[in-house]
Parts: structure tokens; sequence; C-alpha cells
């Protein structure tokens, strides 16, 4: 009995705990130090992303747009350094004060207009990545100064400044939620907002600000990519809605809302990023890791139903 | 005996759910099932649906014996239920909820014609007057339920157990339902009846079993008992009083004044509370009493006339602005509007004041903890722990959370919609002494209730609605149960 709900707890880490043991065994390249950071270094724009997705799932919404953001943050600041010759730092700045705006409007017209969330951040999908191809013309944009690429390839010690930028918004994440009066809103209003309404919480208010964090997580994500990459590209940030989504869903996050923890996200995190990688060690195709990573989210979905299916009969 | 339970037992860890149960049902009567939540009632219905299996006893059917019943062996044996939450499809028809799941077919087509026709004679046999056609969101909850019971007669039901059926109803439809329920028995259909209302108890049925704490009591013909000594075999103990005495401590300053106030369904309604009174709203369901309530607390906005509240005129327009105020709601639907279930005891009470308790946006936990724990001692809330899910206490426990909430937000005027609905007869009285004690430390209380007994019992005024307008106001010795009925009726054509 004691093992089951240890087990409940922490059904996601065993899971983890099993893939790092199983690619240790099949790849002797895989538990190496420089390994590890390679992989905290890919899953770090992720785990930034996946924060302000965890957020708006919280709230019994979703963010579709994550992906087209990033893109679209991707191509401004290029744009702005290298066509109008803009100091690194604004144009990073002023891209993300674009995120910001569209995540805002997404809450705008989700709380004031009560318009389904999957229907509004669809469309925002669709129209901002058609703005980032207007910008660029499909053409990638390169050539930005040095000091731009220390965001995504620097490092303090032996640690990749986008791993610690990835862990200072986990941490910041975590905490709003575990202590702020404002994540205990977001729980609030996930679980039932009718009644939150009623206790006394603006709950448009608490959509505007999920869904403006989320474009504010895409930015920052958008940003550390471009820097990663040294290329504005129209696919930077193709799928990422989905990888972000997969993430907080592997994490144990309610789709339906009102349920979830920061730290479960960040081992489903960790999971798409070991699997990736150590499929890559195992040389599987990219289509192989697709199946794969598609079983393992319909996997730990109905290993998670069925707990709590059981929860609620007994 | 037509259906026995017998010596049924089922543990969850820590709790013995029902201990050695045992309830012999004869064929065709009203057979009430009666004891304070948490008494086992539910554990006991879903032993017979199949959603419980009974560690050890059996279940025996009309001379079939089952150790334990699955949903589709007990629906073969003709056990219905109804339950207080309604599995109706709102955007279907009538006749088309009737036969959900097992629609009439020519083919691969749907026969709606005929799902029309067979669900009129199945009206016209329990003497009700519904239009099949209709859709179901457009019913009043009264008619969702007559349908509920006409589906579970269309699928040949032999057994028909009824959850509280008269909870959600309005007078005049549980009126309706009591004759549905005795027109059924007279066809020679069994009915489990489990009602907290014990007046319609004595009214319909012919045996009763009283439940306490996992254990039947006593089974008796409701001829050779009363109310006195059901109530007692209920609780354990004896209730002296169904409603504790107050002193008076209604003050002459008028914290509340209502002027011509329209909107919301509402017409011109204008009233006076003074500080430390309790003043009752009557009415049928939809006479405007909950949307009264709505335009105070601000969930819906105003369209004319005055709210003066301790002095000055106010319009709030969010339950925010009214909770600042010092205004509270105890809503009408303790589950969806009042409390949040997945949410525990003590982020449920603080609710309204984590802006309060928080600095620099952090919440203070100890301040929440010990905010938390007063209250629980204070007015005495049953939980392990603070930490529990609201959800997981009984319906008295999770009213007096949402009562602790406004209590902590400190409120002056605090509306109680609807207090005391689906709650046992313990918690009932808990209820209304804190409503004493509110007053008595100079709150000011609006209480809503279709409960006669209740409105006359706790208010010392009665003002009763009709169609949005007031219709009558009485003072406490000009209460009776007739008057205001008949003010409640009151319709607009007759004036």
């Amino acid at each position: 009995m004691k093992y089951k709900d240890l087990f409940k707890r922490y059904g996601i880490f065993v899971v983890l705990l099993i893939l790092i043991i199983f690619f240790s065994i099949a790849s002797e390249n895989f538990l190496v130090t420089n390994n590890l950071l390679i992989i905290a270094r890919q899953i770090s724009m992720l785990g930034i992303a996946a924060v302000g997705m965890a957020f708006v799932l919280l709230l019994g919404g979703i963010d579709l747009s994550i992906g087209s953001q990033i893109t679209l943050v991707n191509i401004v600041a290029a744009w702005l350094m290298v066509n109008g010759k803009v100091n690194p730092v604004l144009a990073s700045l002023a891209a993300i004060a674009i995120s910001v705006t569209i995540g805002f409007l997404n809450g705008f017209i989700i709380a004031k207009v009560k318009m389904p969330p999957i229907i509004v951040t669809l469309s925002t999908m669709i129209m901002v990545e058609g703005f980032a191809y207007i910008l660029c013309g499909g053409q990638p944009i390169f050539g930005f100064p040095k000091a731009f690429s220390v965001i995504g390839q620097g490092y303090v010690g032996i640690i990749p400044i986008p791993v610690i930028i990835m862990i200072v918004v986990m941490a910041i994440g975590a905490v709003i939620l575990n202590l702020t009066y404002f994540g205990r809103y977001f729980y609030a209003v996930g679980s039932n907002e009718e009644a939150a309404n009623l206790s006394g919480i603006n709950v448009v208010r608490v959509k505007y600000l999920v869904y403006t964090l989320s474009g504010l997580f895409a930015g920052i994500a958008g940003i550390v990519m471009l820097s990663r990459t040294n290329s504005g590209q129209v696919l930077a940030g193709k799928g990422f809605e989905f990888d972000a989504l997969t993430a907080c869903v592997l994490g144990g996050i309610s789709v339906n809302g009102g349920y979830g923890k920061i730290s479960n996200v960040v081992a489903g995190i960790l999971i798409l990023g070991v699997l990736s990688n150590g499929m890559v060690l195992l040389n599987a195709s990219q289509y192989t890791q697709m199946v794969i990573k598609g079983a393992v989210l319909l996997f730990a979905v109905a290993f998670d139903s069925i707990q709590r299916n059981r929860q609620s009969k007994s | 005996m037509f259906l026995q339970l017998n010596n049924i037992t089922k543990t969850y860890p820590g709790v013995v759910a029902l201990n050695n149960v045992t309830l012999h049902v004869k064929k065709g009567e009203v057979h009430a099932l009666v004891g304070e939540n948490g008494a086992g009632k539910s554990t006991l219905i879903k032993t017979c649906t199949g959603a419980v299996i009974p560690d050890s006893g059996s279940i025996v059917v009309d001379g079939n014996e089952f150790p334990s019943m699955t949903p589709k062996l007990s629906e073969q044996q003709g056990i219905a239920v109804i339950y207080q939450e309604f599995n109706l499809v709102g955007e279907l028809s009538v006749a088309e909820n009737i036969f959900l799941g097992r629609a009439i077919r020519k083919g691969f087509i749907i026969d709606k014609k005929a799902m029309v026709n067979e669900s009129r004679k199945i009206f016209q046999q329990l003497g009700i007057d519904i239009d099949p056609n209709t859709l179901v969101s457009k019913l009043t909850v009264g008619y969702q339920q007559l349908v509920e019971i006409a589906k579970a007669i269309s699928q040949n039901a032999k057994i028909l157990i009824m959850d509280e059926p008269s909870a959600p109803l309005t007078k005049a439809e549980a009126e309706r339902m009591y004759e549905m329920v005795l027109r059924l028995k007279e066809q020679g259909v069994t009915i489990i009846y489990i009602s907290h209302r014990l007046e319609e108890v004595f009214r319909l049925t012919d045996r009763i079993t009283v439940m306490r704490d996992g254990n039947v009591v006593r089974t008796m013909n409701t001829c050779d008992t009363n109310i006195d000594e059901l109530v007692k075999l209920m609780v354990g103990r004896e209730i002296k009083e169904t409603y504790p005495a107050r002193e008076p401590c209604i003050s002459d300053e008028v914290i509340l004044e209502v002027r011509n106030l329209c909107g919301n369904g509402l017409t011109d309604i204008s009233f006076q509370v003074r500080k430390g009174e309790v003043l009752g709203f009557a009415g049928l369901i939809g006479s405007g009493r909950t949307e009264l309530a709505q335009l105070l607390f601000g969930v819906r906005p105003k369209t004319g006339g005055q709210i003066i509240f301790k002095g000055k005129e106010i319009s709030p327009k969010t339950p925010q602005a009214a909770i600042d105020m010092g205004i509270a709601l105890v809503p009408e639907d303790r589950k969806k509007q009042g409390a949040i279930l997945d949410i525990d005891i003590k982020g449920n009470i603080n609710m309204p004041i984590l802006k309060r308790i928080s600095k620099l946006s952090f919440i203070k936990k100890k301040e929440e903890k010990r905010i938390a724990n007063e209250y629980k001692e204070s007015i005495r809330i049953k939980t392990p722990s603070l930490t529990q899910k609201v959800k997981n206490l009984s319906g008295g426990n999770q009213q007096k959370v949402i009562i602790a909430k406004w209590l902590a937000s400190n409120a002056d005027l605090i509306i109680f919609d609807e207090p005391t609905r689906g709650i046992d007869v313990g918690a009932k009285y808990e209820i209304y002494t804190l409503v004493n004690t509110l007053v008595k430390n100079g709150k000011t209380v609006l209480m809503i209730s279709s409960e006669m007994g209740e409105i006359m019992g706790m208010s010392d005024r009665i003002i009763v609605l009709s169609e949005g307008r007031i219709t009558g106001s009485l003072n406490k010795d000009e209460f009776d149960q007739e008057v205001i009925m008949s003010m409640a009726s009151i319709s607009k054509g007759k004036e």
C-alpha cells in the first residue's frame, strides 16, 4: 500500500529513472557529464516555454500559439539586429515585448469575448506565424553581433547559460505556484471558475496574467533559441507548443485545469530530453523517435488515468 | 420480500461504511431510508446498482441471490436509481433523453416519431403533461426530475430508488412528484425513498428504515412512529427544538436599504434591514430571490434603483467589490458555486482574504494556518486535518467551510441562499446556531430558503417575492405558512 502511494506520487520520476538506466546500459556514451550537459542544454528552451504552458493548463486553458510566438520573436530580434542595427539587448527586449503583447491579447480575447482558448490561440498561432513570414520573406536572417551569442552558447563554469536561464524560470514558476496568492488563484480558477469568482477572485485579471506570462516565457525561449542557432528562422518554433504540451501532460498537469506541479513538469521535460538524446545515441531514425515519443505520451497519460479511476472508485 | 440486502458489510481503509446491514423491502411498498449524511445510505444504494462491491453479504432480488451486483445485472433485475444530480442531456429532447442509448430505430435511422409516441404513452400513464419534443434544458428542475422518473419507468424498472428527489424542487413541483410516487406504487413499482424531509417520509411511505454510522438502527411501520422518535433514532441523541432560540439583538441602525431596485429580472424592490436582523426571503424557485442576492453581491449589474449600505450608496460591479465593502454570499449550490472542492480546507477558508494575508505577493503561510485553525475550532469543522480537500467533507462541513470563509473576511452582511439544502438534521441545527451567533456579534443576515419551517423558524421578518416583485412582508407575529404560500403565488395577472 505504502509503495503504491509512493509510486503514484513519484511515478513519473520512476519512469525517468528507468529510461536513464536503460540508456546507460545500451550506450556507453550516455551517462557521461558531457552528454548530460548536452541534454540539459537541449531541453532548456522547452523547459522555459513549458512553464507558461503549465500555467495555462492549470487554468483549464491551452496556448497553441507558443511555437509561433517563439518564431516571431526569433525573426523580429534578428531583423532588428541585422537590418535595424539595433543593440542586441534592446532588440531582444523589443521582441519579448511583442510576445508579451500577443499573450495579453490571447488572454483578453479569451476572458472578455469568452471564446474557447483552443480556438483563440489556434487563430493567433496561424496569424503570428504569418507575420513572421511577412517580415523575413521566408529567408533566414543572420549575422548578429558576437556578444549576442553568449545567451545561447555561453557557459558559467561548465554549466551552459541556457540551462541556468531555464532553472531560474522554472524556479520562478514554482515559487509563483507555491508561495504567491496569485499562484493560488490559478488553481482556484482552474478547478472552479464560478466559485473562484464568487470568492472574490477577479477571474478576468487572472486570465490576463496567465496568458501574458505564457507570452513572456515563450519570448525568453525565443531569444535563447536565436542566440543558440545564430540565425533567425521561420521554422524556429514549429511544433514547440506540442512538445511543451507533451512535457506538461507527462508531468501530470491536468488538461482540465486545477491540478499539477512544476516539479513533475521538470521530470516530464527530462523524459523528453533523455528519450531524444538516447535514441540519437542508439542511431534511431527521426521517424522512430516520433513513434516512441507518441507512445510514451499515451502510456504516461493512460497510467495517470488508470490511477485516478482507481482512486475515485475506492 | 422482493429485495433483500442480507448482512452487507463494506469497509474502506479506516472506516466501516456498512456494518452487517440488512434491509428487506416488500413488493409494491414505498420504503423510506433515512439517516444523517454519512450514515451509509448512499453506499448501501450503490451496492444495489453495482457501483460498490460489498466485502460480504448477499443481495436477493425476487428470489435470485447474488453476492454482488454489476451495473448491467442491476438493470436486468429492474433496479433503477434517480440521483440528485440528473443524468439528462440538456441539448436533446425529452423523448431522446428517455430513450438515450436505446433509441428506437428503423434500420440505421432513428425513429423520432416512435420515440415521441412512446414517451407520450409513458407520460399519460404517469399522469403528467410534458411535450416530448421539448429540449430538456428548457424544462424546470421539477420537470427534469419527472423526465428522469419517466426514463426509469420506460426501462421497466421494478425497483425504483429515489435519492432525495424533493431536494431541488419547489413546493408545487414536489406535490406533483409525490402524486407520481403514489401512482407508481399503485402500479406495483417498489420504491426506496431517501429523504431528509421527514414530513414527506410520513406522507408517502409504508415503512421506514433508519441508518446511523453504517448500521441499521431500526425498520418500522411508518404509522407506528412519529417525527420526534425518528429524529432521535437518526442522530442518536435528542434534539429538543429544531430552531435554536435567539436573544433579540436588532439595533436601530439601518445597515442596508434597497430603493426601487431593478435588473436581473427584478422590478421595483425596496426594503430595509437593520443591524443584527435576520431577514428572510420566501418565494418559489424563480421568484427572484437568488437574483436579488446576485445584484447585492455584484454578480449581475443592476439597471435601476439604489443600494445604500452602511450609509453610503454602493453599486458593486464584481463580487470582489462587494466583498471589499463587507458583503458575503453563501450560494445556493454548495459544490458548484460555494466551495472549490479540489482545494484544501485551509485554502478555501482563506480564499477571499488571500491578498490581505500576503506580503509582497507571498502568502504568509503561518497566518493562513492560524486563521483556518481558528475557524475550524470556533465553528467546529469536523476534519482530521486542514489540508484535507473540501470534496472529502460531508455536506454540512462543506457549508461550514464556506461560512468560515466569510467570517474570516469579516463581512458585515451575509446572504445565505438555501443554507441547509441537502444537509442532515444535526448539521442543520449547527448552521442555525451559527446564524444566531453571527447576528449576536453584530452581523446582519439575509436568508433565502424554500423550506417553510426554516424560514419561519429563523427569520425576524420575512419578505415574500413572486415573479421578481415583492408581494408581501411579514413581521414575526404575522408568520403563517398559508399566508406566505399565497403571497408567493401572486402573479401579475391576478393583481
